[in-house]
């Protein structure tokens, strides 16, 4: 029997980590892309976007992500569209992310004191231009801790897209169980690894999130 | 024709008709204080005034022009009519001086030389012109209530809406304020302000209107509201009965 060393093991994690990494980051921005323009559907003046934009989080929200993984996988392979594990994952992790991020941010918008609208209001604004100049600058500080916050979230539930499949830490680390038999060693090195990832943003966002209580502004 | 025409203006939250038919005109110049108790629609009016509440019936004008509640007419309205809160309401992000400029380069598309030139000649008007870099919590309430003024004059409005604007401010701070209005006042601003100041109502003030569950039950020159009130409501809010 092939016999492996700590660094054998470290090295096939950390090569496996490149794509826990990379699915965070693509999760990330594009949840963050389809977010903003859920946001504006959930917060804009037209009834049939708000409502859309209103079922889409609770949809995503209220239904494990799993089953989100399985639906993408799977689901798209009844209609004969081979779906590979990298692109399910990537879409689905995509969606969830887009919700949870709408929804931080509609919070951080409706924090905004509604003494901001009138006064925008009083002096000739419209709609477009309060959001621009006016709320969203003020609520884009706000949503800065909570977002990388919630970063953090997005990097932990990668781990589920093992079950489809996708080779991220998660599932090297029950791979390489399986050549070593060491799974005490393995896994404590797989949880050491999303710790040294996620300690760092979950720290920062606390930072953060003091610095912008004790400055309550832009300078 | 008066500058500000309300008339027989009624508005309901829901089943609670806070404005029940009120009839005022204003003329260019005026100094109109609003008193009343709380609860009586002196804000509601104020703010249907401004558009920020649409009216149920009735009709305001304001300088000739009907308020309708489409944003082309809004906006228009709001133009000439500005507003000052009991809040402040200062845009935080934003200097002092910045605050005044915003609108004028948003809403009237004025160069950013000229916003900022006006930016300065209205802080200092209201005798801020060293604070034009502070930010707004780096600025007492009275100090914050003095840009207010500011930022709502820089869009040369022919009436100011003021609603309470100094109940939020400690008591060593309110005369700062109140000089500027009267300077406005007497500048010949037209002003329609909600207040608690009756002393400053009675030397300022051309007319004072009572407003009492709705209606505007007295209305006349401070004088004869203030010292000889007709109805026992006005008396009664006086503390005179
Ligand atoms: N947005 C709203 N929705 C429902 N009811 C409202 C709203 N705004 C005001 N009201 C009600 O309308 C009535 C009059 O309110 P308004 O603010 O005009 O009174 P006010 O005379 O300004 O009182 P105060 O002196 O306390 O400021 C109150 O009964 C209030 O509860
Ligand atoms: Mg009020």
């Amino acid at each position: 029997m092939i016999e492996f060393s700590l660094w054998d093991i470290l090295r096939n994690l950390l090569l496996a980590t490149r794509w826990t990494v990379l699915l965070s980051l693509v999760a990330f921005i594009g949840g963050g892309l389809v977010g903003t323009l859920l946001l504006f559907m959930r917060i804009g003046k037209r009834r049939a976007l708000r409502l859309f934009a209103r079922y889409y989080v609770e949809l995503f929200q209220g239904t494990p992500l799993l089953m989100q993984l399985f639906l993408a996988f799977f689901g798209l392979g009844l209609f004969g569209i081979d779906v590979p594990a990298w692109l399910a994952a990537a879409v689905a992790l995509i969606l969830w992310t887009a919700a949870f991020l709408a929804e931080i941010w509609r919070g951080c918008v409706e924090a905004i004191a509604r003494g901001q609208w009138e006064a925008s209001s009083s002096l000739g604004m419209g709609y477009v231009q309060q959001m621009r100049y006016v709320i969203l600058p003020q609520a884009l500080r706000i949503a800065i801790p909570p977002t990388v916050g919630f970063s953090v979230q997005v990097i932990k539930a990668t781990a589920l897209t093992s079950i489809i499949g996708f080779v991220e830490l998660s599932k090297a680390g029950t791979m390489v169980t399986n050549a070593t038999f060491q799974p005490f060693t393995v896994y404590g090195l797989v949880a050491l690894i999303y710790f040294a990832l996620c300690w760092p943003l979950s720290k920062s966002s606390q930072i953060l999130e003091r610095k912008l209580n004790v400055a309550h502004r832009n300078h | 024709m008066s500058l500000i025409e309300i008339t027989e203006v009624r508005k309901s939250f829901g089943a609670n008709e806070v404005l029940k038919g009120i009839n005022l005109d204003v003329e260019p110049g005026e100094v109109i204080a609003i008193i009343g108790k709380s609860g009586s629609g002196k804000s509601t009016l104020l703010r249907c005034i401004n558009g920020l509440e649409n009216i149920d019936s009735g009709s305001i004008s304001v300088a000739g022009a009907q308020l309708q509640p489409d944003e082309i007419h809004l906006k228009a309205l709001r133009l000439k009519v500005g507003m000052i809160f009991q809040q402040f309401n200062l845009f935080p992000h934003l200097t002092a001086g910045g605050n005044v400029m915003l609108s004028q380069m948003v809403v009237k598309k004025t160069a950013k030389p000229e916003a900022e030139a006006m930016a300065h000649k209205m802080l200092e008007r209201v005798g801020l012109a060293h604070k034009f870099d502070a930010y707004p919590d780096e600025l007492s309430g009275g100090q914050q209530q003095r840009v207010a003024i500011a930022r709502a004059l820089a869009m040369q409005p022919i009436a100011l809406l003021c609603d309470e604007i100094t109940s939020a401010l400690d008591p060593e701070l309110v005369s700062e304020v109140l000089a500027v209005v009267r300077e406005l006042a007497a500048e010949g601003m037209t002003l329609l302000m909600v207040t608690h100041e009756m002393k400053f109502a009675r030397d300022v003030c051309s007319r004072v209107v009572f407003m009492h569950q709705g209606r505007a039950h007295e209305i006349g020159p401070p004088d004869a509201v203030f010292s000889n009130p007709k109805t026992p409501e006005l008396k009664q809010f006086l503390g005179m009965l």
